[in-house]
C-alpha cells in the first residue's frame, strides 16, 4: 500500500524489537462526555512500559480526548486509569507528582512565550525537581542537543519556526525525565516541509526505549515506530493491531474505509 | 535600540520617510499650541502667574498649613496631586490583582465575594463613592479596628476611596488580561506539573501583565484626572487649590485655564510616553 505522508516509511527501517516492561498505563473502561457529547465511549487499553502506542481515527472520534484523560487534563466521567501503578480518579493521587512523571506535547506546542527557550526548559525543572539553576541548564542544553537546535537555547518562542518550537517543547517534556511521552498531533499545526524534523526526533525518542502515546495522523510515523496502532472510532476502539497488520490487511469496515480515505490519491 | 527611536521622529512621514500631510499629528501641534501659549501667559502675565504660584502650591514643610496628615508633610497643589495618584494607584493594582484574580478563581465564594465588590463599585458614581468611602467607611473601619476615625486625614481617605474605585476597574483589566492568555499555556504547565498556583504565577501572570500594561497605562492617566474628585473632601490638590484662589480673588478665568494646563501638560506628557512605549511593544511581538 502507498501513501503520500511526508513522513516516508521507506526512510525507516522496521521498529526494532524492544523490550517491553509491565503494564505502565492501564486505560480501564473509560467514558468522557462533554455536556451531551459522548467523546469517549468505554475505552480500554494497556500500554507497557517502552511501548509505543500510535492512536489513529477520524477527527471527533475521541483520540485527544483519551490521551487528554491520561494526564487528567480531562477529567473522565467513567471508568478508570492507572499510571504507573497510581489511580488517577483516587481523590488521593496528587496528579501534578503524576503529571511531573509524563510528559506531553501539544498541536499547538504551548510554548511559554514570555520565556526563553532555555528558561521555557528549566521552569519546570527548578519548581518541581528541585534542580539548581545550572544543573537545570545543563539538562537543558541535553535536551536542546538532542533536539538538534542547542543554538536556540536564547531565543524567545516567536522567534523560531514551528518545528523548532516544537522540538522545544518535546525537549521542555524530556527534561523533566519523564516515564511517559504522550503526543497530541505533534505535527498537524505545522508546515510540511518542518514534519520530518520532529518525527525525526519522535522516532529516535521511539528507539530509544521511552513509553509513548501519540495521537497522529501521519501513517508513516506509525509505521515505522508504532508497537501497536489503534483505530479509534465515536469514542471506541475499532481495531488494534501491529502497524503492519492495520494498514494492510484491515479487518473492520470502518478500519478500511478511514484507511482508504486517507492513504488514496 | 535605535530602531525604536528613529520611529518618534518618523511621526508624521510616509513609508518612504516623506512628509505626509494626512498622518500629521496635527492635533498634537493644537495641543502644544495651547500648553505654550500658557507657559508664554504665565512667564509674561502677572495674573497668570500668581494664579500658577498659588496652585501649583508646595512641596512639604508646610505642616500648619493643613490641619494634621500627610497632606501638610507632603505640600500642596501638585505634590498633593501627584501623591495621591501615585498611592493611590499603587494600592490600586494591589486591589485590582487580588480581585482579577478572585474573579477567575474557581472557588464559587471567592468569585462571589470578587464579583460583588467589582459589580458594587461599578455600579455607583465616582463622586459618590468618594464621600461614601470618605465618610462612611472609612470612620466604621477605623471604629472597628479601634483607631481614631478622626486621626484619618481628608487627604488619605480620599486615596482609600480612589484605590478601591479604580481597584474595581483595575480587577476587570486583570482579569481580560488573565484570559487573553490562552488556555494552552496552563495546560503545558499543568502537564509539566505545576499546580494551578504555581501555573499562574509564573505562565498566566506575567503574560497577562504584560498583555494589559497599556490599558493600565490609560487607567493611571484616568485616575491622574479623577484625583481632582478629591477636591470636594477639601483636600488641596490642584483643583481644591485652584477653586480656592478663583473664590477669593474671582479670577475663574486665570485659575482654572493654569488648571487646565496643568492638567492637559501632564497626560499628554503621559499618553505620549504610552504611545511610543504601545508602538515598542507591538514591533517586539512580531
Amino acid at each position: 500500500m502507498q501513501d503520500n505522508n511526508t513522513f516516508d516509511a521507506a526512510d525507516n527501517p522496521a521498529p526494532v524489537s524492544r523490550v517491553l516492561g509491565d503494564d505502565i498505563i492501564i486505560i480501564d473502561n473509560l467514558y468522557k462526555q462533554f455536556g451531551t457529547v459522548k467523546a469517549v465511549n468505554g475505552f480500554s487499553l494497556n500500554v507497557r512500559q517502552g511501548e509505543v502506542v500510535v492512536i489513529v481515527g477520524p477527527s471527533g472520534s475521541g483520540k485527544s480526548t483519551v490521551l487528554r484523560c491520561i494526564n487528567h487534563l480531562e477529567v473522565p466521567t467513567g471508568g478508570a486509569i492507572y499510571v504507573d501503578g497510581t489511580h488517577l480518579e483516587d481523590k488521593k493521587t496528587d496528579i501534578n507528582a503524576v503529571r511531573a512523571e509524563v510528559g506531553m506535547v501539544f498541536q499547538q506546542f504551548n510554548l511559554f512565550g514570555h520565556l526563553s527557550v532555555l528558561d521555557n526548559i528549566t521552569l519546570a525543572q527548578r519548581l518541581i525537581r528541585k534542580r539548581k539553576k545550572e544543573e537545570a541548564e545543563r539538562i537543558a542544553m541535553e535536551q536542546l542537543n538532542r533536539v538538534g537546535i542547542p543554538e536556540k537555547a536564547n531565543a524567545f518562542p516567536r522567534q523560531l519556526s514551528g518545528g523548532q518550537q516544537q522540538r522545544v517543547a518535546i525537549a521542555r517534556s524530556l527534561a523533566m525525565n519523564p516515564k511517559i511521552m504522550l503526543f497530541d498531533e505533534p505535527t498537524s499545526a505545522l508546515d510540511p516541509e518542518m514534519i520530518k524534523e520532529v518525527l525525526d526526533v519522535m522516532l529516535d525518542l521511539a528507539r530509544g526505549g521511552m513509553t509513548m502515546v501519540v495521537v497522529t495522523h501521519e501513517m508513516g510515523f506509525a509505521r515505522s515506530a508504532a508497537d501497536r496502532v489503534v483505530f479509534m472510532d465515536q469514542g471506541s476502539i475499532v481495531e488494534m493491531a501491529s502497524p503492519r497488520t492495520l494498514f494492510n490487511d484491515p479487518k473492520h469496515e470502518r478500519t478500511k474505509l478511514f484507511l482508504s480515505k486517507i492513504i488514496s490519491h | 535600540m535605535t530602531g525604536e527611536v528613529q520611529t518618534d521622529f518618523s511621526i508624521g512621514k510616509d513609508p518612504n520617510g516623506r512628509f505626509n500631510a494626512r498622518n500629521f499629528p496635527w492635533w498634537l501641534v493644537a495641543i502644544i499650541g495651547f500648553l505654550a501659549l500658557m507657559s508664554l501667559l504665565i512667564l509674561t502675565n502677572p495674573d497668570y502667574n500668581k494664579a500658577f504660584n498659588f496652585i501649583k502650591g508646595e512641596f512639604g514643610g508646610i505642616s500648619g498649613f493643613q490641619a494634621g496628615g500627610l497632606a501638610g508633610f507632603i505640600g500642596t497643589g501638585i505634590a498633593v496631586t501627584i501623591y495621591t495618584t501615585l498611592v493611590a494607584f499603587g494600592v490600586a493594582l494591589i486591589i485590582g490583582l487580588l480581585a482579577g484574580l478572585g474573579r477567575v478563581n474557581s472557588n464559587v465564594v471567592i468569585r462571589n465575594v470578587a464579583i460583588t465588590y467589582i459589580e458594587f463599585i461599578r455600579g455607583v458614581p465616582t463622586l459618590v463613592l468618594i464621600f461614601t468611602v470618605a465618610f462612611v467607611i472609612v470612620p466604621s473601619v477605623a471604629d472597628t479596628l479601634g483607631i481614631s476615625g478622626q486621626s484619618i486625614s481628608t487627604n488619605t481617605r480620599g486615596i482609600i476611596a480612589l484605590a478601591v474605585i479604580y481597584g474595581a476597574f483595575l480587577a476587570e483589566v486583570f482579569r481580560a488580561g488573565i484570559e487573553s492568555v490562552p488556555p494552552g499555556q496552563t495546560e503545558a504547565a499543568r502537564s509539566l506539573g505545576l499546580n494551578g498556583r504555581q501555573a499562574m504565577r509564573h505562565v498566566v501572570l506575567p503574560q497577562a501583565i504584560r498583555n494589559v500594561l497599556p490599558a493600565l497605562g490609560n487607567d493611571f492617566i484616568a485616575m491622574l484626572k479623577d484625583s481632582s474628585l478629591i477636591s470636594v473632601l477639601a483636600v488641596r490638590d490642584i483643583t481644591q487649590m485652584a477653586r480656592l484662589y478663583a473664590g477669593s480673588t474671582f479670577r475663574f478665568r486665570e485659575s482654572y485655564l493654569v488648571l487646565t494646563f496643568l492638567y492637559l501638560s501632564m497626560t499628554i506628557a503621559l499618553s505620549l510616553f504610552l504611545r511610543w512605549y504601545e508602538k515598542r511593544l507591538r514591533q517586539n511581538a512580531r
